[in-house]
């Protein structure tokens, strides 16, 4: 070992840190622009936003909703899990992260064949005769639930990842900081749905 | 990276061999004075393509009516000329190149903080640059918006666009990784002593850039985003027949793109920071303003957006306030500007080319301020607007601002990088005929815009035909100017006589090591005592 050194044996969980903060600051940027295009929409058609949010159906909203905020504290706990050296405890609760994940998106896809299959998509002929208001309200619908199912894979991948790295032991209880940013990118995601679920299901 | 190596104290970036060989010890390596050559290269390249589409342009307009192009070649040729000299050269420009080789440097560090996020954006950036530039070639003709994509016309349009929009929002990625790469590399791995008023100028300046490049490039990414969702998907964000508002786009579009001005020229306020000390041999006049006017520009930069559109339909309370902020934001340029001429004030000035390229600068860059201000005046606005005059101001500030900043960089840490010396007689020669080239390329179109000529146009009329023959053979005088430049650096990178450590005598810590440096930059990492420009 004597001549020897290892270049880039830096490591800065502190920094790492701070740079998924950052990240996540552009990712809630991104969804602020759609966010502003649905506040000025919203204010200029507001009662065809009111009508077509009745379409949508509040149950499986609320139901997502749940299944999110699960989710997220099951990552949560995995990260204890790791400092408490769990290994096995940590991998069931991220799997079972990534089921209620998966669950969140098998019922965002009924959500949406039910839509598409009453005629209700962009550029459909039903909603070509809808009012204005209307076809800009399923048009952000399925941009920016579309965007964060997205994102869900995204995070979906992620975990996956720090999945297979505690597995083989990368990801351990004195150096979890993967971990930890995949965790705050999972309540990323769950803030994002946290905003969507009202704008669109709740406000009527 | 877990790689154990072999160290090798004497052997500089240049020389290392590491994993892979040839072409691959370039497109693979993590070290960030590689990835920033890198970025130099296909900068070039593209830099290259691109000013001789503009050279074309300008022969196009040296007569009345078609010369040697038709009017749709022409909206290609300012669209591609716009897409690729803004969003893969002067964006990211300074940063990608000269932040990537000397913010770890100048602060005292080995590398950047993520050093593989690093390679990847530049894989990125190349990635977007193909795609964007694949939209020539494919599909039902070139692109024919300018670079702004503005709504309704770029969904409208039957030519390329879907390429085009989705390389500038992939290259929107790379921009956020290296920015988010720069704030965490300066906040954590300055060298001990170096406290945040001890930092040399250029990585203020970088920092400043890197929270512009975090915070504003995601809103023109979903801005992008949602131009392309509304080819292919008929959404309505901005269609009128759908309910949209193409308005809304200008706005979401200049949120994020005049910021991105400052991007540009934030990082050349920095570069000529540096240079101006070394060669007036004095440390810089009034160090706390030029930080603060740094932050406070990229802080104002982003309340002025709406003064792109005073002509697009706004409220008077609105066009006001995006007038007296445009006019606030210039007060700290011009603070940077006092202090620089302050610096010269009882120096003993050694005239070298950097410096020359740093006076040039100051030269230009008040032309393109001033006349931002008569854009930014209301009722001026109305009559300029769309006209000649704006591109004339936009050039001052952009290639005169960030184009003569980053030829001036490179002729300041050239010796650095490649450690070789450059002919000093012919980057002289270069500058000159370079800079007499700009001035009469694009002083007539202040005049041309005043007097009515609009910008974007194939055609004018006779009135106009005087000052575009001027303009025309400025181009061809400014393009044999750079002809000049860059022969004189690549044959001077490879035959040049042996540049020594610190050839302008300067302060800062890139001075101290080698040149060019060792692979890990410095064999033990120095201890900062004294501020940064210390000539006592």
């Amino acid at each position: 070992m004597n001549n020897h050194v290892h270049i880039d044996e830096h490591r800065d969980d502190e920094g790492a840190k701070t740079g998924m903060w950052i990240f996540i600051f552009t990712e809630i940027l991104l969804f602020g622009g759609l966010f502003i295009v649905y506040s000025v929409y919203r204010y200029l058609n507001p009662l065809a936003f009111h009508l077509a949010a009745h379409e949508l159906s509040t149950f499986i909203g609320t139901l997502n909703t749940v299944i999110l905020l699960v989710s997220s504290m099951t990552i949560a706990m995995s990260i204890t899990a790791i400092q408490y050296k769990n290994k096995k405890l940590t991998l069931i609760l991220m799997g079972i992260t990534l089921l209620l994940a998966f669950i969140f998106l098998v019922n965002k896809y009924f959500e949406w064949s039910g839509k598409i299959s009453h005629g209700i998509y962009p550029g459909s002929e039903i909603l070509q005769e809808a009012s204005r208001g209307e076809i800009l309200f399923f048009g952000l619908y399925y941009a920016m639930t579309g965007l964060h199912a997205l994102h869900i894979i995204i995070g979906m991948a992620f975990i996956g990842y720090v999945m297979r790295m505690v597995a083989k032991n990368e990801v351990r209880h004195d150096n979890f900081i993967l971990l930890e940013n995949s965790g705050l990118y999972w309540h990323l995601v769950d803030l994002i749905w946290i905003f969507l679920f009202p704008l669109f299901y709740l406000i009527t | 990276m877990s790689d154990t190596v072999q160290q090798h104290n004497q052997k500089s970036y240049l020389e290392y061999q590491g994993r892979f060989k040839g072409l691959f010890a370039w497109i693979f390596s993590t070290d960030h004075k590689r990835i920033g050559l890198l970025y130099l290269y296909s900068m070039l390249v593209l830099f290259s393509v691109a000013a001789i589409i503009g050279l074309l342009m300008k022969i196009e307009l040296i007569a009345p009516g078609k010369t040697i192009m038709d009017a749709q070649t022409y909206n290609s040729f300012f669209t591609l000329h716009g897409i690729t000299m803004i969003f893969l050269i002067v964006v990211p420009g300074l940063p990608a190149v000269f932040g990537n080789f000397f913010l770890p440097i100048m602060i005292g560090a080995k590398d950047v903080a993520f050093p593989k996020l690093n390679l990847l954006s530049w894989w990125i950036y190349i990635l977007g640059a193909l795609i964007a530039l694949s939209a020539q070639f494919l599909g039902d003709g070139p692109p024919d918006t300018g670079w702004t994509f503005y709504a309704p016309y770029s969904f409208r349009t039957g030519t390329n666009m879907l390429p085009a929009v989705t390389g500038a929002f992939i290259l929107g990625f790379s921009s956020i990784a290296t920015g988010l790469n720069f704030i965490v590399t300066i906040h954590r791995m300055r060298a001990p002593g170096m406290s945040w008023m001890k930092m040399p100028l250029f990585p203020w300046a970088l920092y400043g850039t890197a929270w512009i490049q975090v915070l504003a490039t995601p809103i023109v990414g979903v801005t992008l985003l949602m131009i392309v969702l509304e080819r292919t998907m008929q959404i309505g964000f901005f269609d009128p027949a759908l309910g949209g508002d193409p308005i809304l786009y200008q706005h979401l579009f200049w949120i994020y793109s005049h910021p991105a001005v400052y991007i540009m020229i934030l990082p050349a306020m920095g570069v000529i920071s540096e240079i101006i000390p070394t060669f007036a041999r004095k440390t810089i006049f009034g160090y706390k303003a030029i930080v603060v006017s740094t932050l406070a520009i990229a802080f104002v930069g982003y309340f002025v957006w709406g003064h792109h559109m005073f002509t697009s339909g706004m409220s008077g309370t609105a066009l006001y306030t995006f007038s007296i902020l445009t006019f606030f934001v210039a007060i700290p340029s011009a603070i940077k500007i006092f202090n620089w001429v302050a610096t010269l004030h009882k120096a003993s000035i050694d005239i070298q080319t950097p410096f020359l390229w740093a006076l040039c600068f100051l030269f230009v860059f008040m032309i393109g301020g001033l006349s931002g201000m008569v854009l930014g005046a209301l009722s001026a606005n109305v009559h300029l607007h769309d006209t000649a005059f704006v591109v004339a101001h936009f050039h001052f500030i952009v290639f005169g601002g960030t184009g003569f900043a980053f030829f001036g960089a490179l002729h300041y840490w050239f010796p650095k990088m490649f450690g070789r010396m450059y002919d000093k007689g012919w980057a002289n020669i270069g500058l000159a005929v370079f800079f007499t080239g700009f001035n009469t390329l694009y002083l007539p179109m202040f005049y041309l815009g005043m007097i009515g000529m609009p910008r974007r146009y194939y055609d004018y009329v006779e009135e106009f035909h005087g000052p575009n023959i001027v303009s025309s053979f400025g181009a061809m005088l400014m393009i044999a100017g750079l002809i000049i430049i860059i022969t004189n650096l690549v044959r001077s990178a490879r035959k040049g006589e042996k540049a020594v450590a610190d050839p302008w005598l300067g302060k800062t810590l890139e001075w101290t090591i080698s040149s060019p440096p060792s692979l890990e930059n410095f064999e033990e990492i120095p201890l900062v005592t004294k501020a940064p420009y210390n000539y006592e």
